[in-house]
């Protein structure tokens, strides 16, 4: 079914033969000043996992025992063009993957032409207009997340400080193309270096942009007039003076019925604004969003991560550690309102407080609601949409609302006491790091999450989860005893006021947690690293009956869930290359991409990866 | 198939011909400056002294544990050698916002560059960050180290001196 997509990578790659014949090689070495010269770089990356069953960590018995995710990329450049094809192969796709990455075969593949005036891709590329709410495509081999429009794309700078670009195409789904169309175009405008006057030397940058995205996807629905086209529009600008930032950015989508909004015929609208000042040793960041009804995918009936076409970013604060992102937020496509805010401070060196090497110290706090939603009735169509309203204080009284909105005017209406339930998520971060003396540094980190599951994880407020409300406290201190060896403790807790709230993904982990890695860079080459994630504070309601021969009767007897989650963990690297190789078990978790969560489940195996480049 | 087969066979005889990043020049892709404008990689020059490109991002702990351990000692190594250091930030739009209010914080004076949708990491096929690249020169692409030890500054740092005197570079 998949055979034509591929026959036109056979094209592509004659032309990659045809770049790299013999003589170009020599002609290379022997000129070695030539402009831009011709070369070939690429990557590869593998990752393969043997898995283990076990039912008390809900790790699932996995009947191919092995599993991998494999991709190579292969670039190779020659003066104004340049070409390249990315090959990818599961056998079969690694647990908490969409199985519909089954199989291997070509999944990218491009020639570029790039000169002064124009930048010419035909063949599957990544593009990003503005900050990405009309559109924006991308890669991230480490989710699956790959939504690249496979058709043409034409950048031009026509004039000093503008850009125009226009795309064309269809979109990657798994080992094929999605069945929308998606068109766009998208001007930018650097005021400064528009002109050559005092303008160009001003201090202050003025970059104006606007873009408009339109998707075409044939309907043939039965009760419903759906639109065939649904455009999307925005309009931005930044204003840069040196440590000043201030940026912002509207879209309107015209009505876009959808799997995701539950056929809503209600438009969608975005507002994104940053800004930020920073000055010699500290800086203030404030990020706001706002958004109604966005979701934009070049299909209406997919869900999850699949065909995307604009990207909306969580205005959260992004952690790193495992404990702190065991709960990771992600934007609510249908509506929400969020906001961040983080200062920085360095205490500089040789004072009272900063000691020898300074200080540094992050302040973070961010939040983000449900939009309030009202009925509206449609009495001509017998159909109820609804209405938005963006309001912080509403959020504490009660309202009838309109949870969901079905075919033939059929809804369910909901008497909705807000309490927790349309608040989404909550972050308060407190981020304190030192270095000692040339020997030892440390970070000490405190965060005060709030955890709406039953929206975030469910997309429902019936999923029947209690919020997670935890503290959460972290401290890494290195030891460097000499060049390039180091060894690294790491401790975390998360603690939660009610043991019985569910703590990770699949409902095992539950009530406080505890980690400690050790972790021993032996050289700049080796590494070694013990890891041990505990669920010390889990009530071990875990129950099941087992009988007992001997005397025979039945007994319930509870699982101890109080599960040590131990890895050990090897690496080597060289260069570009690296090689890790981990044992143990792994705690379910959530992958949060393209503002979408995905479970991934539990496991229990050994784990290795390749990753090259050249 | 046979494409498969055919690639494999291109890519083979490509991998005899050049030596993995072994004097190819820098890919081009644009990316942005701290002001807002746009430039294009194939531009970055530090007037024939070496270049040291270092991808990171501000969610990357031990990025900026690199990036800190050179920040004290990049003044020597700017008098010493003359190298220059460009450091890349692959994050996107949800933290890009946040590059800068780092680096001023921290003090980098480095030559900071934002490729919020990666188009120059996938040029320069960077896998994961952190991801240290040493230009010559003449713009050629000379070595690379991913991942970051505590005391790795100290040996990219020989190689910089390495490549200022002519000798070969060591992994």
């Amino acid at each position: 079914m998949t055979k034509p997509y591929f026959k036109s990578s056979l094209a592509a790659t004659f032309l990659f033969a045809f770049i790299l014949n013999p003589f170009n090689f020599f002609a290379q070495e022997n000129n070695p000043i030539q402009d831009l010269g011709s070369s070939v770089h690429g990557n590869f990356q593998i990752d393969a996992q043997y898995y283990n069953e076990d039912s008390l960590i809900g790790a699932p018995k996995v009947p191919e025992k092995f599993l991998s995710n494999a991709f190579g990329n292969i670039n190779f450049i020659k003066g104004k063009f340049s070409a390249g094809v990315r090959y990818e192969a599961y056998n079969n796709v690694k647990q908490g993957f969409l199985p519909q990455y089954k199989g291997q075969g070509i999944t990218n593949r491009f020639v570029r032409y790039q000169d002064k005036l124009f930048d010419v891709t035909v063949g599957n590329f990544y593009e990003m207009f503005g900050n990405g709410l009309t559109l924006r495509t991308y890669y991230e081999p480490g989710l699956l997340f790959d939504n690249s429009i496979d058709g043409i794309r034409i950048i031009s700078n026509p004039y000093k400080g503008i850009t125009l670009k226009g795309v064309i195409g269809k979109q990657r789904y798994f080992f094929t193309v999605g069945p929308g169309i998606v068109r766009g175009v998208d001007g930018e405008i650097n005021i400064n270096e528009l002109f050559d006057s005092a303008l160009a030397q001003m201090k202050t940058k003025i970059i104006l942009g606007g873009s408009f995205v339109s998707k075409y996807q044939s309907a043939q629905d039965p009760v419903l007039i759906l639109p065939e086209n649904v455009g999307c529009y925005s309009g931005r600008f930044n204003i840069i003076r040196e440590g000043f930032n201030l940026g912002a950015e509207y879209a309107y989508k015209i009505n876009d019925p959808s799997s995701d909004n539950k056929l809503s015929y209600k438009y969608g609208d975005a507002l994104y604004v940053t800004t930020s000042y920073a000055g010699d040793g500290y800086s203030f960041l404030f990020q706001g969003k706002r958004l109604d009804n966005m979701s934009y995918r070049s299909d209406r009936a997919e869900s999850l991560q699949n065909l995307l076409i604009n990207y909306l970013p969580a205005t959260t604060k992004q952690h790193a550690y495992t404990l702190l992102a065991l709960n990771p937020y992600a934007t609510q496509l249908n509506g929400e309102i969020g906001f961040m805010g983080e200062a920085q401070y360095k205490i500089k060196k040789g004072t009272a407080l900063g000691g020898k090497y300074g200080v540094e110290i992050t302040v973070n706090y961010s939040q983000a609601h449900g939009l309030k939603q009202y009925p509206v009735g449609d009495s001509a169509n017998a159909r109820t949409l609804y209405a938005t309203k963006w309001d912080f204080k509403e959020l504490t009284g009660k309202t009838h609302h309109v949870d969901s909105i079905l075919k033939n005017g059929e809804y369910i209406m909901q008497d909705v006491s807000f309490n927790d339930n349309y608040r989404y998520y909550q972050d308060f971060f407190i981020e304190i790091s030192k270095k000692f003396n040339k020997k030892v540094k440390g970070t000490f980190m405190y965060s005060h999450q709030f955890y709406n599951r039953n929206i975030i994880q469910a997309g429902s407020l019936n999923a029947g989860y209690k919020n997670l409300d935890a503290d959460l406290f972290l401290l890494d201190i290195t030891y460097k005893y000499k060049t390039g060896s180091a060894l690294r403790f790491e401790n975390q807790w998360l603690i939660t006021p009610s043991k019985n709230v569910v703590t990770t993904s699949n409902g095992v982990g539950k009530g406080n947690w505890a980690t400690l890695l050790i972790e021993w860079s032996i050289n700049s080459n080796w590494y070694v690293a013990v890891f041990d994630q505990w669920n010390y504070g889990n009530p071990q309601d875990g129950g099941h009956s087992f009988s007992d021969a001997l005397i025979g009767i039945t007994k319930t007897k509870p699982n101890d869930l109080r599960i040590h989650y131990y890895l050990l963990n090897a690496g080597y690297n060289s260069g570009p290359h690296r090689l890790a190789i981990s044992y143990g078990k792994q705690s379910a978790g959530i992958f949060c991409v393209g503002g979408v969560c995905r479970n991934v489940p539990a496991s229990n195996g050994l784990s290795i990866s390749l990753t090259s480049s050249f | 198939m046979k494409k498969i087969i055919l690639l494999f066979v291109i890519a083979l005889f490509a991998s005899n011909f050049v030596v993995p990043g072994d004097g190819d020049k820098i890919p081009t892709a644009t990316v942005k400056k701290l002001d807002g404008s746009k430039i294009n990689s194939n531009t970055f020059s530090n007037d024939g002294k070496p270049i040291i490109i270092s991808f990171w991002a501000t969610w990357c702990k031990p990025c900026k544990k690199e990036l800190d351990a050179i920040a004290e000692e990049y003044e020597t190594w700017q008098k010493e050698t003359g190298v220059k250091l460009i450091a890349v930030s692959i994050d996107d739009i949800r933290s890009s916002a946040k590059v800068v209010t780092d680096v001023k914080t921290k003090g980098w004076k480095y030559e900071v560059y934002l490729d919020e949708n990666q188009d120059l990491k996938r040029a320069m096929n960077v896998n994961n960050v952190p991801h240290t690249f040493l230009i010559n020169g003449k713009g050629e692409i000379v070595w690379s180290h991913n991942s970051y030890t505590d005391g790795d500054e100290e040996k990219l740092y020989e190689n910089v001196k390495k490549l200022v005197k002519g000798e070969s570079l060591s992994h």
